[in-house]
């Protein structure tokens, strides 16, 4: 019996021990992290207008009776089969907020999802999008946040049902499904096409809610963009592929005026989270817009759930 | 010939009585028809269209007429079945919902006073569809 027992006593303490040791946030760093984690050149504040915009920080952190969005003190909760998830105050406050962070605590936040204490973020905060973005222009975000008022107020802790609420476990999600490198451009295609490529994979952040997840809460890579469930409950984020479920009518002009105007083709006017959305790319510019178009209509087709009909 | 008259009118009757007794379709009808009213306008804003005022007017009426009756049509117990997107909000902020409305009805009204040209076309009716948007982020659930 004594025999017995020792094999596994020692397997389950080796597996303990490789448990915390692989999860731990400098284990990622080591293992997926690209290391491209210093900026090349000047800060630019108006690129990092640009970003915020086009990465809809204002939709989850800015206070919810904020009409400006730029009172970043934390948005409200964000209700999803996992738990509550409660957005944190990111503004330059620097007892509640992120005001003494360096730019590189920064980085490492958006590109690897660890905080400067070195704890996982849930991937709620879309760093599986985000960490797409180069240093350059996470740097330019932080160098526009630092220019926004300081709010106080500290938001709630996440609310998560077993075993999610077991922080550690991110970091075993973060080896099999987050992707440590920057987004790179194909040389094969247009400038236009890059430029769309890159603001709908990164900031934009579409694919998080347009497509469909595994059990553990990964986008499922060969159905990206082929709509999901709304994170927060009722009805579908639709299909953004060329299918027919799709965007197969849609003009590139058709998205843009989604864009800009949040009008469908049948002028119908979108809700919810979508119109939320909206207001953020409605402050791009007119050239982001099309470059987003022309990536979203190359996207191949792939046969999403049908939406339930009108 | 006179049976067939009143088994007619009776099936017209008992049809718009089952059509009056779903608020949920009636109000999507409303909205369907804003999303007819606005494809013209939205296409004279774009200069696909040329500009014609009779059009203009006719858009405008459809939206003063459907937002007359459109918060009639939210009475409790219709917030659920037939496919609704209307958000709870309608109900628990049944003021907001109201003040939302009213909004665009006294916009209505003073677009149709203020547009007399295009130039007066291009300077009104972008703000008025700004009311599209912000009513369904607050009382439209994600489509």
């Amino acid at each position: 019996m004594r025999r017995l027992i020792s094999p596994l006593l020692l397997a389950a303490v080796l597996g303990t021990a490789a448990f915390f040791i692989s999860t731990r946030p400098e284990a990622y760093s080591a293992l997926r992290g690209d290391h491209a984690l210093e900026p090349t050149r000047a800060r630019d504040v108006e690129n990092g207008k640009t970003l915020f915009n086009a990465g809809g920080c204002a939709s989850c952190h800015a206070a919810p009776d904020d009409e400006s969005r730029t009172k970043l003190s934390g948005g409200k909760p964000l209700v999803t089969p996992f738990g509550i998830f409660n957005p944190p105050n990111i503004s330059s406050d620097t007892k509640d907020g992120i005001g003494q962070w360096t730019e590189a605590q920064f980085i490492r936040a958006m590109r690897e999802g660890v905080s400067p204490e070195g704890k996982h973020y849930y991937p709620a905060f879309p760093y599986t999008s985000y960490r797409g973005l180069s240093p350059d222009d996470v740097a330019d975000l932080f160098a526009y946040l630092k220019t926004l008022p300081a709010a106080e107020g500290k938001a709630p802790v996440h609310d998560l049902a077993f075993p999610y609420s077991i922080r550690q476990g991110v970091g075993l999600w973060k080896l099999l499904y987050l992707s440590g490198t920057v987004i790179a451009p194909d040389a094969k295609q247009s400038l236009e096409w890059n430029q769309g490529h890159y603001l709908v994979e990164t900031a934009g952040h579409c694919a998080e809610c347009h497509s469909p997840r595994n059990a553990l809460g990964a986008i499922i890579a060969d159905k990206r963009f082929s709509g999901g469930p709304n994170p927060e409950g009722k009805g579908r984020a639709p299909n953004l592929t060329q299918d027919t479920t799709g965007l197969a009518s849609w003009s590139e002009d058709d998205i843009v005026t989604l864009l800009k105007d949040g009008f469908t083709p049948d002028y119908d006017s979108v809700g919810g989270s979508m119109s939320e959305v909206v207001r953020n790319t409605a402050s791009l510019s007119d050239q982001d817009r099309q470059a987003m178009a022309i990536y979203l209509k190359s996207l191949a087709p792939i046969a999403g759930e049908a939406r339930a009909p009108k | 010939m006179i049976h067939r008259f009143v088994l007619a009118g009776s099936a017209l009757l008992l049809a718009t009585a089952a059509l009056a007794a779903s608020p949920i379709a009636d109000r999507q009808a409303i909205m369907k028809s804003f999303g007819g009213a606005t494809k013209p306008l939205a296409a004279m804003l774009k200069g696909e269209k040329p500009f014609s005022l009779d059009e203009v007017k006719k858009s405008l009426a459809v939206y003063a007429e459907g937002n007359a009756k459109f918060v009639t049509l939210f009475p409790a117990g219709s917030d659920k079945g037939e496919k609704t997107e209307a958000s709870p909000k309608i109900w628990s902020d049944a003021a907001g919902f109201k003040a939302a409305n009213e909004k665009f009805k006294t916009e209505i009204a003073a677009a149709e006073m203020a547009i007399k040209d295009e130039a007066s076309f291009k300077a009104t009716i972008p703000a008025l569809l700004k009311n599209c948007g912000a009513c369904h982020e607050a009382y439209r659930l994600k489509d």
